[in-house]
């Protein structure tokens, strides 16, 4: 078990700058995602944690131990790659003890740990096959069952699911959280699919163009998005965004400085029965999508198109439509993007948003 | 029912009065047969080229059972009608055949090992690290590509004989220690594998060296066995280099052996002549036998998934 800390890292190929001081402390016995687009940098990220790559400038601690110098195999941390990069070569057994082997533990030791490891993740009637006669799941399994052997302090695992279908990637989803609540050693997860890190992280560091944007909890990250960029990164689909200026009756203090008005999806309402103080606007339903509990309708309307998600809700069949968001679930954002937490001034019986929409 | 719509399928076809009908078995019938036809035509091609291969070992090895008389009947018959067993006991007789195979069997196999000394660990460099002057270095290997035999042997020779190496096996063998076709052969098959599998056994706290003998080395063995193959048959029956090498018969092998038989029987003695050859071919041929299923391997499927 181990805290991680990333203090002042940069990293540069040549002349690019991929990341440029990155901070971050991974609590110790957390399952922390990594999340953004590709490219952002969380997997180079992860690489410079596990030492398969070096800093430009920073430090890493594992543990309160600087590991800058520290090659991967001594820094006590196991990953898990996209592509599994089991060794072909191998059978299932000999790539579970080829780590054991090299730190020098005993044969009846490695025996011993490895019918535990097989045990844990169901491999024990394949330890004799070669891994191209083993599917998808199981050569996920046999990965994992390596990095596990090793009991290290650190799991890093890169975009581990992304190479199996829909069906096995929600059952390993579901397998991976319960490993770690078992374990309880701090795992470090990247992946570019936000569904994923809001469904296995307790800690999500949302990453764009080699910075980190916002690290908090998933509800957290729903609720209180920091800036521009996590509010549509996080929910699907992602929150509608649109100028305050394109938006008639939706008053806001001049001085406030609010440029963007977002609302989720959900929070919107088709056609309410009661009159909803907020945001309310017209426009023509371009499409709809039933999923069968929620309905997901795109609705055109002059400050722009915009989605709206219902659940069990009778499908609205009509062409034009009326929707309400009430002032509560509006995020104001500056024109730079980060999100107007407190503005104009200060009133204790009102709450910041209704601060920036100037009161009702 | 929408007929037009639903022709997509391949299955069903649509028809101007709008009924659907199952394809009709004719355009079937006319494909399977297009196909078979095909598949004959390619066995033949296929039969032609073994044909053109096979029959010089097959003349070769009958040939080597006939009387001197029956070598030269026309029309020739392809397989004697009283085998004469003893054209190798006389092949083996006209010199020191033995010494010759050792000799052969000694030099062949030390140039084997000490390409897989040199070449694996060159080929790793070159596959997986940029240092510096590796570009030029691996360019220079590249060049040593293109120089024939036929220019170096007299520098060579000079060199041989500076060091008081000729008509020993060290001479026969040094200049072979390492082989540039080897090296490039290597390093394109250590560059197909991917980087994470050296990353994962990394976090295996594996040293390069363990790196390389147990992880690269294992998937690349196609291509080692052939590589293996091909180097083994050059030199194995290299004629060139030994008998310019050479002065008497201390590390003479087995290619100019069977070439004195000629000298020895007097030219026209080819059922002698044959038989020698046989005996040559024999090992190369059971080698191939062996690696036969790594060489397809290593032509066809040269990826690593």
């Amino acid at each position: 078990m181990a805290q991680i800390e990333l203090i002042g890292i940069c990293k540069k190929y040549k002349e690019e700058t991929v990341i440029q001081d990155l901070n971050l402390t991974i609590r110790d016995g957390s399952f922390t995602v990594l999340v953004g687009p590709s490219g952002c940098g969380k997997s180079t990220t992860l690489r410079m944690v596990a030492g398969l790559e070096r800093q430009s400038a920073g430090d890493i601690l594992i543990d309160g131990q600087r590991v800058n110098d520290t090659p991967p195999g001594l820094r006590d941390v196991a990953m898990v790659f996209q592509n599994y990069a089991l060794y072909p070569t191998m059978t299932v057994r000999g790539n579970i003890e080829f780590g054991l082997k090299n730190r020098g533990v005993s044969r009846k030791e490695r025996e011993r740990l490895i019918s535990d490891i097989s045990e844990i993740v169901g491999l024990g009637p394949y330890l004799d096959k070669k891994p191209q006669n083993l599917s998808g799941g199981q050569r996920q399994r046999v990965a994992l069952a390596r990095a596990m052997v090793k009991q290290p302090k650190v799991f890093i695992l890169d975009e581990p699911l992304s190479n199996l279908d829909a069906k096995l990637r929600n059952q390993m989803r579901t397998e991976l959280i319960q490993l770690h609540e078992r374990l309880g050693t701090t795992f470090v997860y990247v992946t570019h699919d936000q569904v994923e890190a809001m469904s296995m992280g307790d800690e999500i560091v949302v990453m764009n163009e080699g910075a980190v944007q916002q690290a908090d909890s998933p509800m957290k990250l729903y609720e209180q998005p920091a800036n521009l960029f996590t509010a549509q990164f996080i929910g699907t689909p992602a929150m509608n965004i649109m100028k305050v200026g394109d938006i008639k009756g939706l008053r806001v203090l001049p001085e406030s400085g609010a440029y963007h008005v977002g609302f989720r999806p959900e929070h919107a309402q088709i056609n309410p029965d009661t009159p909803v103080e907020g945001l309310v606007l017209e426009g023509d339903i371009l499409t709809r999508e039933s999923l069968g509990a929620e309905h997901i309708y795109q609705i055109r309307s002059k400050a722009g198109a915009f989605f709206v998600k219902t659940f069990l809700k009778p499908l609205v069949t009509a062409e034009r439509v009326r929707i309400a968001v009430p002032h509560g679930h509006l995020y104001y954002f500056s024109l730079t993007g980060s999100r107007m937490q407190t503005a104009g001034a200060a009133n204790e019986e009102t709450s910041s948003r209704q601060l920036i929409a100037g009161g009702v | 029912m929408e007929p037009a719509n639903r022709a997509f399928d391949g299955h069903t076809v649509a028809v101007p009065g709008g009924r659907m009908l199952e394809a009709p078995g004719r355009p079937a019938l006319v494909r399977s047969a297009a196909v078979l036809l095909l598949k004959a035509l390619n066995v033949a091609a296929l039969l032609l080229l073994v044909l053109i291969f096979a029959m010089p070992f097959v003349w070769m090895l009958s040939t080597s059972l006939k009387t001197l008389p029956e070598t030269m009947i026309f029309p020739p018959e392809w397989i004697p009608r009283n085998p004469v067993w003893s054209n190798y006991a006389s092949a083996w007789q006209t010199g020191p055949f033995l010494h010759y195979i050792t000799n052969s069997a000694v030099i062949s196999v030390s140039i084997l090992l000490l390409q897989m000394l040199t070449i694996i660990p060159a080929a790793y460099a070159f596959a997986r690290y940029r240092f510096v002057g590796s570009g030029f270095l691996f360019s220079l290997v590249m060049v040593t590509l293109m120089i024939p035999t036929q220019l170096i042997f007299l520098p060579v020779y000079l060199e041989l004989s500076a060091f008081k190496l000729l008509n020993t096996h060290l001479g026969l063998i040094l200049p072979f220690a390492s082989s540039a076709f080897g090296i490039f052969l290597l390093r394109q098959a250590f560059r197909q594998i991917p980087e994470e599998l050296v990353e994962a056994s990394r976090l295996d706290q594996a040293k390069e060296w363990k790196i390389i003998i147990r992880i690269m080395v294992p998937m690349v063995k196609p291509v080692l066995v052939t590589f293996a193959l091909f180097s083994f048959i050059a030199h194995w029956n290299d004629y060139f280099w030994p008998l310019v090498m050479t002065t008497n018969e201390t590390a003479r092998t087995l290619p100019i052996g069977i070439a004195k038989i000629r000298e020895v029987e007097g030219g026209g003695t080819w059922n002698i002549l044959m038989a020698g050859n046989v005996i040559l071919v024999a090992p190369i041929l059971a080698a191939f036998f062996l690696a036969q299923k790594h060489i397809i391997k290593a032509f066809v499927y040269n990826g690593v998934k």
